[in-house]
């Protein structure tokens, strides 16, 4: 019988959640790590008892944790205590933490509109490869994108995304100038989309090395030229992977879409009672079933009226239906981070996210009605789902 | 005999106890504590200093001896209590944050 495991990072530590495809009775490990800031895990999707984590802390940095055993043991896959940390030829081995940019990283904007150096802060998402689970991406702040070939033990930057060009008018958004969203291209194994707040998306073609802007169609009234290149506050993309050239994006302000793989948007918002949110996702069985979480203003990040209510879409966007049953429909004030939804591969989809209230709910029906699965975590910051056998 | 106190998290990170102690040849300052921290646990490079600039992460403070040698320079020697094992290296971290 199939399994689910569903992998929270928090504010405090990562939490493993499993259960079997009823997806009733749950079984809750954690908090691992705990008293640190897990940005994000995700399984690799070649072996699904590969894990990584973003453990982050302001005191100590950066920190890569992996596990082989769906979660049960981790380790740092850099060097192992007792080995040489330099290699026979004297230079400093390279280390799981380490993400260093690519030459002389230059300067973006900041909130004034002033340059400022780019500095690494933390890794936001992990996206490892879809065929071999020693590759992985990682997506950082300040805006910048990583790769590892060996597990996780070095990372080099993919340079060509923040040196294209527009890198020095980038700016950050809220929580700062992040690269959140990695979308691996199932059918074009060289095709990656990303998306930077505040920048915008961006796509290569040949595997990283070069990319370009892919923003035409998306208007931001509250930046200087409402239509630029770049800039814009991109909370989120989503793809399904049977038809990865229709993007879906939750944006700062607009639910948006595209149906050429990137290269133009149009806003699909209709009747949502706003269209600001942080996360979006396809259902895993039918392309044009997406999921948005409406949140009332940039500067009120709860749900409207306190109600909490997923809006689905079975048209791909414009008609929107409220999802309640099982949700708190008075009084509640939580917010849905960007990276804390996701959708299980079960015949009947499953659909879980958390908030910041701690709280993490699933949909065994896809969405018509919810439970908890646990209420009382520290503030959910991602959430991912793995479909086992 | 250089006895040296770290934070809980880092404790736990290098997967330690209590006090670390570390041989070191040479002259005791910052920058050889560190160093054969780092060497011993590897997985603590980039936690204290970082992996770069080798400058001490800014929510860190170093103590040893009743007093703050966090501005100290790197190569300066640390007090004689502290080369001698008499007394402990402090790695601290600032309090802050929920």
């Amino acid at each position: 019988m199939s399994r689910v495991r569903v992998l929270a990072g928090t504010r405090k530590g990562a939490f493993v959640l499993t259960s079997d495809a009823k997806r009733e009775r749950w079984e809750v490990s954690g908090p691992h790590f705990a008293g640190w800031e897990i940005y994000h895990l995700k399984g690799s999707p070649a072996d699904p008892n590969r894990l990584y984590a973003s453990q982050t802390s302001g005191w100590f940095g950066q920190i890569i944790q992996r596990s082989n055993d769906g979660g049960k043991t981790w380790e740092q896959p850099g060097t192992k205590p007792g080995e040489p940390t330099t290699t026979p030829d004297g230079m400093p081995k390279g280390e799981s933490n380490k993400f260093v940019y690519d030459g002389d990283p230059g300067t973006h904007q900041w909130y004034d509109g002033t340059p400022h150096p780019w500095e690494f802060k933390r890794v936001w998402h992990l996206e490892p490869s879809l065929t071999d689970p020693d590759t992985v991406y990682a997506g950082v702040e300040d805006a910048a994108l990583f790769r590892t070939v060996d597990g996780g033990r070095t990372w080099q930057e993919l340079s060509g995304l923040r040196g294209h060009g527009s890198g020095s008018r980038w700016q950050p958004g809220a929580g700062g100038m992040c690269l959140h969203t990695i979308l691996l291209d199932p059918s074009h194994p060289e095709r990656i989309f990303i998306a930077i707040s505040a920048a915008g998306v961006f796509r290569t073609d040949d595997a990283g090395k070069t990319w370009r802007p892919m923003n035409r169609g998306l208007r931001s009234e509250y930046i200087p030229d409402p239509n630029a290149e770049v800039g814009h506050c991109v909370h989120r993309i989503a793809m399904h992977r049977s038809r990865p050239s229709v993007l879906f994006m939750q944006k700062h302000w607009d639910v948006m879409r595209s149906d050429d793989a990137g290269e133009s948007w149009q806003e699909v918002s209709g009747n949502l009672p706003t269209d600001f949110g942080f996360p979006i996702d396809v259902h895993a069985h039918e392309p044009d079933t997406i999921y948005v979480v409406p949140i009332k203003s940039d500067s009120e990040h709860y749900p409207p009226d306190g109600k909490l209510r997923v809006y689905r879409s079975r048209t791909g966007g414009h008609e929107w239906e409220a999802l309640t049953k099982g949700l708190p429909q008075s009084n509640c004030y939580v917010n849905v981070f960007r990276d804390a939804m996701a959708v299980d591969s079960l015949d009947s989809c499953g659909v879980y996210f958390g908030t910041t209230g701690g709280q993490v709910y699933a949909s065994a029906n896809a969405g018509d009605s919810w439970a908890p699965i646990v209420r009382d975590l520290p503030a959910v910051l991602s959430v991912e789902v793995q479909t086992l056998p | 005999m250089i006895r040296v106190v770290l934070p809980a998290h880092l404790r736990t990170l290098a997967r330690v106890d209590g006090e670390v102690e570390l041989q070191i040849e040479g002259q005791v300052t910052q920058r050889s504590v560190l160093d054969a921290i780092e060497a011993r646990y590897p997985m603590l490079r980039g936690t204290i200093r970082d992996h770069v600039t080798q400058r001490r992460r800014p929510f860190l403070r170093f103590f040893a001896c009743g007093q703050d040698l966090s501005h100290e320079l790197p190569d300066a020697p640390l007090p004689d209590a502290v080369a001698s094992g008499a007394e402990p290296f402090f790695v601290v971290g600032a309090i802050a944050g929920g």
